[in-house]
């Protein structure tokens, strides 16, 4: 994983708390997210990782009755991303994301991969046609889809799907790439295929991926989260956090004592 | 053994025949009301049909049967159409997405929507009367077309409400947050997404409520529809500048559905015969209009994957 001196912070989470009308689910978490690094949050169904990476774009926004408290700062110009005062629309513009079930436009490849310029407003026919074939080639899907850029995205298999979502994410050069389970939904060799997209894009570009897979998390994070009923129990290098884990809990995780 | 077995058996051929019996029930009921509706079809068919022709189209009402036809009536019942679908659609279409996307999720607009739900059930001729008092004699809009347009288009507001929301809410969460994922405003996600999407829907609900629009008698009587009209409305189309005219909105009018109620209200046998070919008329009109709806729908539930 060759992380040998620590990378620059890219995101600073501080003393998140979450809640969805009067119940909490997240509880009081910091940690960092480093520059052109991937970093997996792992833990039990209902521990709270998905609506840890939500708060990332502002996705809870879209709800009622969902309630921000603390920090994401998002560096070098340490603005706070769930600061009231931001727009959630200008943090989507920064931050992109990647749902677990793969969700294309029923519209063609092409316009998929160009939404994110066209609601910026980018008019200029070359600029979107450069960036919709650069994004596709980072997602590994131009070879497949050059001869039907024009053809329905719906009608491509459920890994050709996902890898066109990565491609729409790609698009808007975001900041951070957000990831929820990319791959929960998919066969194994299109699972295979995705990350080794992702150990490709980490190089890039600074990734926080959810998944329920720990083999997955070892195999592509640099930095392991272990979250545990709205906390963050253990976090630190992803060699350390599967090797040696501190918190006997993170170990229990690990070691499939439960979970 | 046998002797174990033999309950058991007796059981299942007993609850085996209540079965039988209750499909027998279900496919007699059906029977009924198709052979009723079928009987009815038929008998106004062989009355009505052999008077169709080009002349009964192009002919204004007489009283002499034989040279009497319903000129006035498509031609109104259309104008009525066209200005229900403006007043209607628009209205309907806006409030719809307003409820189901913008609107926060509350009682109030729990309360107006159960309400919307009512006034697609309320009787049409309560309408009639409120466009009598509010349209023809506080606004001053006269037993006018535009009245009528107005007056169904209200009544059938209800329904494209409801199948518009019916039809947007059908569209899966995950399809808005990948919109809004991307940095989209709620005006560009309903714009390129929940639009789209949704418009087999709610054109499907539109040529609904136009089909049962172009049935209605009552609340028309009631602003004042005259019943026998030998004139057209003002061409919209004028040999003078401006070249158009929007005079037709305030002609007074006649539709189908009351050309046919003032031939079957008159003693003469013959004139029972055209109101049969104008029923059949009208029954067809609904009958292709349901049928472009089905079609509508089923082009785009095909289009549409998530």
């Amino acid at each position: 994983m060759g992380a040998v001196t620590t990378p620059s912070i890219r995101a600073d989470v501080k003393n998140l708390n979450f809640f969805y009308g009067p119940k909490q689910v997240l509880k009081n978490i910091s940690m960092p997210i480093y520059e052109n690094r991937m970093t997996a949050l792992i833990g039990p169904s209902g521990c709270g990782k998905t609506t840890l990476l939500r708060c990332f774009n502002r996705m809870h926004d879209l709800y009622a009755t969902t309630n921000y408290q603390g920090q994401i700062i998002l560096h070098p110009n340490m603005q706070n991303i769930l600061s009231s005062e931001i727009d959630p629309m200008e943090v989507r513009m920064r931050i992109g994301m990647v749902f677990q079930k793969p969700n294309p436009f029923p519209k063609s490849i092409f316009e998929n991969v160009a939404y994110g310029l066209r609601v910026r407003g980018v008019k200029k026919k070359s600029f979107i046609e450069e960036r919709v074939v650069k994004s596709l080639q980072q997602a590994g899907l131009w070879s497949e889809a050059k001869d039907r850029l024009h053809s329905h995205a719906t009608d491509m298999s459920g890994g050709q799907q996902q890898r066109l979502c990565i491609a729409r994410a790609l698009a808007t050069e975001p900041e951070i790439l957000l990831l929820d389970e990319p791959t929960s939904a998919l066969d194994p060799i299109s699972t295979a295929h995705i990350e080794e997209l992702i150990t490709e894009l980490k190089k890039d570009i600074t990734i926080l991926m959810v998944t329920h897979n720990l083999h997955q998390a070892a195999r592509t994070a640099d930095y392991t989260a272990y979250m545990y009923l709205g906390e963050l129990i253990e976090f630190g290098l992803t060699d350390k956090i599967f090797t040696t884990p501190s918190d006997t809990r993170t170990e229990n995780y690990i070691t499939g004592r439960f979970g | 053994m046998s002797n174990q077995r033999d309950p058991i058996l007796k059981n299942i051929r007993r609850r085996k025949v209540v079965d039988f019996l209750f499909s027998l029930a279900g496919l007699l009921s059906l029977l009924f009301a198709l052979v009723t509706l079928l009987a009815l079809v038929v008998d106004l068919a062989v009355t009505g049909v052999p008077r169709i022709s080009a002349e009964f189209f192009m002919n204004f009402p007489s009283r002499f049967p034989e040279k009497a036809g319903i000129l006035s009536a498509w031609v109104g019942s259309l104008c009525v159409m066209l200005t229900t679908a403006c007043c209607a659609i628009p209205l309907g279409v806006a409030a719809g997405l307003y409820l189901e996307e913008y609107a926060p999720k509350n009682w109030i607009t729990q309360l107006i929507e159960l309400n919307i739900i009512n006034l697609a059930g309320i009787p049409s001729i309560t309408f009639g009367l409120m466009a009598l008092g509010i349209f023809v004699y506080k606004l001053e809009l006269g037993q006018s077309i535009l009245t009528a347009g107005l007056t169904l288009g209200l009544l059938v507001l209800p329904i494209i409400i409801v199948t518009t929301r019916e039809s947007v809410r059908a569209i899966p969460n995950l399809i808005r947050e990948a919109s809004y994922a991307v940095g989209a405003s709620k005006w560009q996600t309903i714009r390129y997404h929940i639009l789209p999407y949704s418009s087999g829907g709610i054109l499907t609900g539109v040529i609904i409520s136009l089909s049962r629009a172009i049935g209605e008698t009552a609340p028309l009587i009631t602003i004042g529809a005259l019943t026998f009209v030998a004139f057209l409305p003002t061409s919209p189309v004028q040999s003078v500048f401006p070249f158009v005219s929007l005079q037709w909105l305030k002609d007074p009018f006649t539709v189908l559905p009351i050309q046919m109620f003032n031939w079957l209200s008159r003693p003469q046998a013959e004139f029972h015969v055209n109101a049969a070919a104008t029923g059949i008329v009208l029954l067809l009109m609904t009958l292709v209009l349901n049928g472009v709806a089905i079609y509508i729908r089923y082009r785009f539930r095909k289009k549409m994957k998530w």
